[in-house]
């Protein structure tokens, strides 16, 4: 059992914790997932995991998900394959390199802990049941 | 760490555009930084994957041309001062035509009644000639016709920009090479570091890395209202990196700008389209970023430390552009009650009348495009609802013919469509693909030499 889910947790988008940047290399997306406290980093580390994000962006069918974790820069970068429709040369999204999809990310749910919570400033959030 | 190393002082590189298309007036106060700092190398980086072929295009329709469209703008207003202050200008800006860009740079300097500039060009990237495009299509498994072909490219890598800044090139004009090498290059010609001293090589790639984007490490391409915030965005500063004799380096930006530069915009900068953070492959070195430290130095001043480096790649990469196809994109807009009703139901009119031709996607902008997938996946999960709609269906095909009946589609929507649509926009572009391998060096035989001016 995880110790962060005994504790009363609220559910926060990505973004409250973190920011991050997407980059493109032919059929690959890369996208880092960078946290805005130092606090939070062990939090995301434990869930923001290869499996978790390879179901979050479940409707592109990624080949291949590989997470790599930057202790000393409290980021992890999120290697997606597969993802982009073929990108710049065959992809019929505007966005074929895929750059918005670091806000797609931005927006997956992440259970907090409410003490660790309060002490993140965090402005906008919902409560779990 | 040699004494002869730590006594260079440290060299000043600053990058004043992120891409072709970037502004062009971040030079300036780059210069007149790097001025004040008693002098440093300017970079323009401006060739992403797709712009050599664009080039190619526009060097088949007139010889003379092929280089970066812009030169004259990113480097006419700081040419003086640069020349004046011995600031050497390091650039891709050569695209497919490095000879054309160093001749039009003799021009400016001319019109400018400025002295000669020593202008070395770097050359053999170009992998076009026919028996090298036999070789690079055969290596690439691909049947294509070699008449397709509209670019085909080694990255190579900083010796050859080091060696002609070492024989006192003011100016070294590159078609495709390496992003860092830009960075790269000046700081082997400056400190004298051996090309094997991996070290090195990978703290010299990193702060090219760091620059090579130009404002995307000063507060560009960062800012969120309300969460990051990021102040003058419409005057954001180019960054410069001040690379020390023992590899480390501080990333900064020109003075009297906009923009910011702290430990959020430098962690966001160095894991831009990196895969594997223990392997950051460049023609150079193979860097390693997995122990960087990232500290805030002063205001709008980073410190990067504990790159690593490892043996270089013993292969270059190649991309081979080439025709394929047509691009056909087509928008129509819907507002009001039922909005997205409407424009969903005109993109499905569309697929029933021309998607049993060629596969099409449709996007409803203002409920979802652009995180959609080509299949609409997403799309069918369910749509927000929305009250201003843009449908936009788009498609390729090898046939122009084929491809257009989507611009005339929807331009029929007009009259034919539900009610309300207004707002065409059509556009039909010729698609380039791009493949992508790796060559041994040898097959690639690059090299540099300056140039003389040549008058009508």
């Amino acid at each position: 059992m995880n110790a962060t889910i005994v504790q009363p947790s609220i559910q926060l988008p990505l973004y409250q914790l973190a920011h991050g940047r997407a980059g493109d290399k032919g059929n690959t997306s890369n996208i880092s997932v960078i946290a805005w406290d130092a606090a939070c980093f062990e939090l995301l580390v434990a869930q923001a995991t290869e499996e978790k994000v390879a179901q979050w962006f479940g409707y592109r069918h990624p080949i291949q998900v590989t997470r790599y974790v930057l202790p000393k820069l409290h980021a992890m970068n999120f290697v997606l394959e597969g993802i982009l429709d073929g990108g710049v040369n065959d992809a019929l999204n505007l966005d074929t390199h895929g750059k918005g999809l670091s806000f797609w990310m931005m927006d997956m749910p992440i259970d907090v802990p409410k003490t660790l919570a309060e002490t993140l400033n965090v402005k906008e959030y919902r409560h779990t049941a | 760490m040699s004494t002869q190393h730590t006594s260079h002082p440290p060299l000043y590189v600053g990058c004043a555009t992120g891409f072709s298309g970037d502004r062009t007036d971040g030079a300036g106060p780059v210069v007149d930084t790097l001025i004040a700092l008693g002098g440093g190398v300017l970079n323009f980086e401006t060739l992403a994957e797709r712009t050599l072929a664009l080039a190619q295009i526009e060097k088949r329709k007139n010889p003379a041309l092929g280089y970066e469209p812009l030169l004259a703008d990113l480097v006419g207003p700081v040419l003086k001062r640069c020349l004046d202050h011995k600031i050497q200008i390091v650039s891709n800006f050569g695209a497919a035509n490095p000879q054309a860009a160093a001749q039009r740079i003799f021009a400016l300097a001319r019109e400018q009644n400025l002295r000669q500039p020593r202008i070395a060009v770097v050359f053999g990237d170009d992998l076009t000639q026919p028996a090298q495009l036999k070789f690079l299509l055969n290596k690439l498994g691909s049947d294509i016709d070699p008449a397709r072909v509209v670019s085909a490219n080694a990255y190579i890598g900083a010796f050859e920009i080091a060696q002609a800044l070492k024989e006192g090139a003011d100016i070294v004009v590159t078609g495709r090479v390496s992003d860092p090498s830009l960075t790269l290059g000046p700081a082997i010609a400056h400190f004298g570091w051996d090309m094997d001293d991996w070290h090195k090589m990978g703290c010299g790639t990193m702060a090219g890395h760091m620059l090579e984007c130009g404002t995307q490490v000063s507060g560009g391409y960062y800012s969120v209202p309300g969460q990051k915030s990021v102040p003058g965005m419409d005057r954001i500063g180019f960054p410069i990196a001040e690379i020390r004799a023992d590899g480390s380096f501080s990333v900064f930006k020109a003075a009297n700008t906009g923009g910011l530069v702290d430990d959020r915009t430098g962690r966001e900068q160095i894991l831009y389209e990196v895969h594997d953070p223990a392997r950051y492959l460049t023609p150079d070195v193979t860097a390693d970023i997995t122990q960087a430290t990232i500290t805030q130095e002063g205001p709008d001043r980073i410190r990067i430390e504990g790159i690593q480096g490892h043996t270089r790649p013993a292969e270059l990469k190649v991309n081979v552009c080439y025709d394929n196809g047509f691009l056909a994109e087509a928008e129509i807009s819907y507002a009001g009650f039922r909005a997205r009703e409407r424009a969903a139901l005109a993109g499905e009119t569309v697929r029933k009348r021309i998607g049993h031709l060629l596969p099409l996607r449709v996007d409803l902008i203002g409920a979802i495009s652009i995180f959609g997938d080509d299949a609409g996946e997403l799309m069918g999960k369910g749509l927000p609802e929305s009250r201003d709609v843009r449908l936009r269906v788009a498609g390729v095909h090898i046939d122009k013919e084929v491809a257009e009946k989507i611009l005339r589609e929807v331009t029929s929507l007009y009259c034919c469509g539900p009610a309300g649509g207004g707002g065409v926009r059509t556009s039909l572009r010729p698609r380039l693909d791009t493949l992508s391998c790796t060559i041994p060096r040898e097959s690639v035989p690059c090299g540099y030499h300056f140039v003389e001016e040549q008058r009508a």
